[in-house]
């Protein structure tokens, strides 16, 4: 079974800016060594033969011409928004980095 | 509090500095790298965004082609080996900049890599600088933090969100570690950000002005003990963005570091803010958790395969680079080391390649570019090529003082008249009645009126003080309002005194 530690768990949790509780910590910290096994499963269905992808589909060089398009207006981009000023979004100050 | 620094010279003595640099290069396409909303540089805001660069739910994007290829240019121009086939992969981080939560670049297959230019410092002296690889990426939003001190985040309240610049297409530049080049290391560094500048705006990928965030770069430092091999923790000044800055903060950072470990302390290695106003650096953030961007395959692209024959027909489109173009114009032109220096430092080597095929001599396009132009676009506070002076209008106005038509001095009242749009030389001689006075007529009228207004000059002449002539000479530009040759006036009056020159 995959190491995953209640360290491990925190730690991903807070890259993701999830609030966890101490339960959710320990809870996780089993159900994410058993996600990972899952998916470790893989790695028995495709031999050393079996290049490794990152996409289902064998395609590549999917491009669009550089002509411009679909654009919206301000204020369709802004209407999703939680609040804006001056055609902006915008945000609390987040002194994380710059 | 301020950080301790050694002097520059002490800080030369004890150790070497090995240096690193990230440039991010915004490419001038008309679109963005995944999006088809417009790459457009000062419009209003959120005016350049769609779906897509918003990291609206259920969009997908799309590389740009033109990207693409401009990105292989840049790769092809850096000496760099194409990658046959290379991914994308998403970079995430949390940071309102970056609506869809991660940056779409590449991590593990760049597009270029394991090149190297050639950087010439002024006095000629040549560094390989190697280059670890090349990538695309996108750029991020802007951010205007208000609130508290204007435009500091600290202190701020809150922050202002403008998307037009998310999407936009970068290429990251990476250098390998750069060693060896010990009290250079400064001047390296401006040459070296100077040379990317310049070979990104010859491809013409990019519009590569630092004033407006075209060319950015990082600047990584280290200090290693003289003759070790072991290098330093670093620091990375980030968003160091004109030529001067870059040279200023390599400096900076080596006299830091160098009082911090002749203290016998370790350097922290984090990232630095770059103050151009005092020319130091302050910390930013420590190296953390914050740096696990947990990167993996941008399941949302595809692969990109250059193929062998895309990458060479854009290898045949590549401009003569600019190095070399610089000696072979050096060459052609017979200009000295300085006089050369100062016609690229002062910016105008294009122009006076386009005023030589308009049909003037070398020695001639330098003379009004350098001796004219520069110092009239310095007073205007513009660059020479904005005062509007074609080849063409030089090509004419030279043949006018070569033909006798106008002195000197009337030639540079012509070209203001130029450039203040009257026309043509041609014209504006016309209209500014600028005629200079050749029939000897007039010309002796003048002298005589002179030689009778100071008729002891005029004795001191005829006893043999020839240098004397000078005062009587002035008085017949004056009374010729400037409009005579010089030369034949001074040949006139000794004539007319009977004294040889």
């Amino acid at each position: 079974m995959a190491e995953i530690t209640r360290d491990d768990v925190a730690h991903l949790a807070q890259l993701a800016r999830i609030e966890m509780s101490p339960e959710e910590l320990d809870r996780m910290a089993g159900e994410l060594a058993h996600i990972v096994d899952a998916v470790k499963s893989v790695s028995e269905a495709a031999g050393p033969d079996v290049p490794a992808t990152s996409h289902p589909i064998a395609l590549s060089n999917v491009f669009r011409e550089d002509t411009v398009g679909h654009v919206l207006t301000p204020a369709e981009a802004l209407s999703g928004a939680p609040d804006a000023e001056e055609h902006r979004f915008r945000v609390p100050a987040i002194l994380d980095e710059e | 509090m301020a950080d301790a620094t050694l002097t520059f010279d002490e800080a030369m003595e004890q150790f070497d500095p090995v240096l690193g640099f990230e440039v991010h290069v915004e490419l001038n396409t008309k679109t963005k790298m995944f999006s088809s909303a417009p790459n457009a540089f000062g419009d209003d805001p959120n005016t350049n965004v769609n779906e897509v660069d918003l990291g609206l739910p259920g969009v997908l994007p799309v590389v740009n082609k033109a990207a693409v290829e401009s990105s292989i240019k840049i790769g092809l121009a850096l000496n760099c080996e194409i990658a046959e086939s290379c991914r994308f992969a998403r970079k995430n981080y949390f940071y309102p900049d970056t609506p869809k939560n991660f940056q779409t670049s590449q991590y593990d297959e760049p597009i270029a890599h394991d090149g190297w230019i050639d950087i010439e410092l002024e006095d000629g002296e040549v560094f390989r600088v190697e280059i670890e690889r090349a990538h695309m990426e996108e750029d991020a939003g802007k951010l205007t933090h208000l609130g508290g001190a204007a435009g500091r985040i600290q202190g701020a309240e809150y922050s202002l969100v403008d998307y037009n610049r998310a999407g936009v297409p970068l290429v990251e530049i990476v250098t390998k570690p750069i060693v060896g080049a010990g009290r250079r290391a400064p001047e390296l560094a401006r040459a070296y950000v100077a040379a990317i500048r310049e070979i990104v705006k010859n491809l013409g990928v990019s519009d590569a002005r630092m004033e407006r965030g075209n060319v950015r770069c990082d600047a990584n430092v280290s200090l290693m003990p003289k003759g070790a091999t072991k290098f330093g923790i670093r620091s990375e000044t980030k968003n160091v963005n004109s030529l001067r800055s870059v040279e200023h903060a390599v400096r900076f950072e080596i006299q830091r570091h160098a009082a911090v470990l002749a203290a016998g302390a370790k350097v922290t290695q984090e990232t630095r803010h770059w103050h151009e106003d005092t020319r130091t650096t302050t910390a930013g953030r420590p190296k953390s958790d914050a740096d696990d961007y947990r990167y993996f395959p941008e399941p949302d692209l595809v692969p990109i395969h250059a193929s062998r024959e895309w990458v060479e027909s854009l290898r045949a489109q590549l401009p003569e680079p600019p190095a070399e173009r610089r000696k072979r114009l050096k060459t052609a032109w017979g200009y000295s080391d300085p006089e050369f220096r100062d016609v690229v430092n002062a910016g105008v080597m294009d122009a006076i390649e386009e005023t030589i095929s308009a049909g003037a001599s070398a020695a001639a396009a330098r003379k009004w570019w350098m001796g004219e132009i520069v110092g009239r676009a310095k007073v205007a506070d513009v660059d020479p090529a904005e005062l509007g002076v074609s080849a063409a209008a030089i090509v004419e106005l030279n043949g006018l003082v070569e033909g006798g038509k106008l002195n000197n001095k009337m030639a540079g009242q012509v070209l203001d008249g130029v450039i203040a749009g009257e026309g043509t030389p041609t014209q504006v001689m016309e209209a500014r009645g600028l005629v200079l006075v050749s029939d000897d007529g007039p010309l002796l009228e003048a002298i005589d009126a002179a030689l009778a207004a100071q008729p002891d000059v005029a004795d001191k002449i005829r006893a043999g003080k020839v240098q004397a002539v000078g005062a009587i000479v002035g008085g017949v530009m004056k009374a010729t309002r400037g409009q005579a040759d010089a030369g034949r006036v001074k040949e006139l009056i000794l004539e007319r005194l009977g004294v040889s020159a």
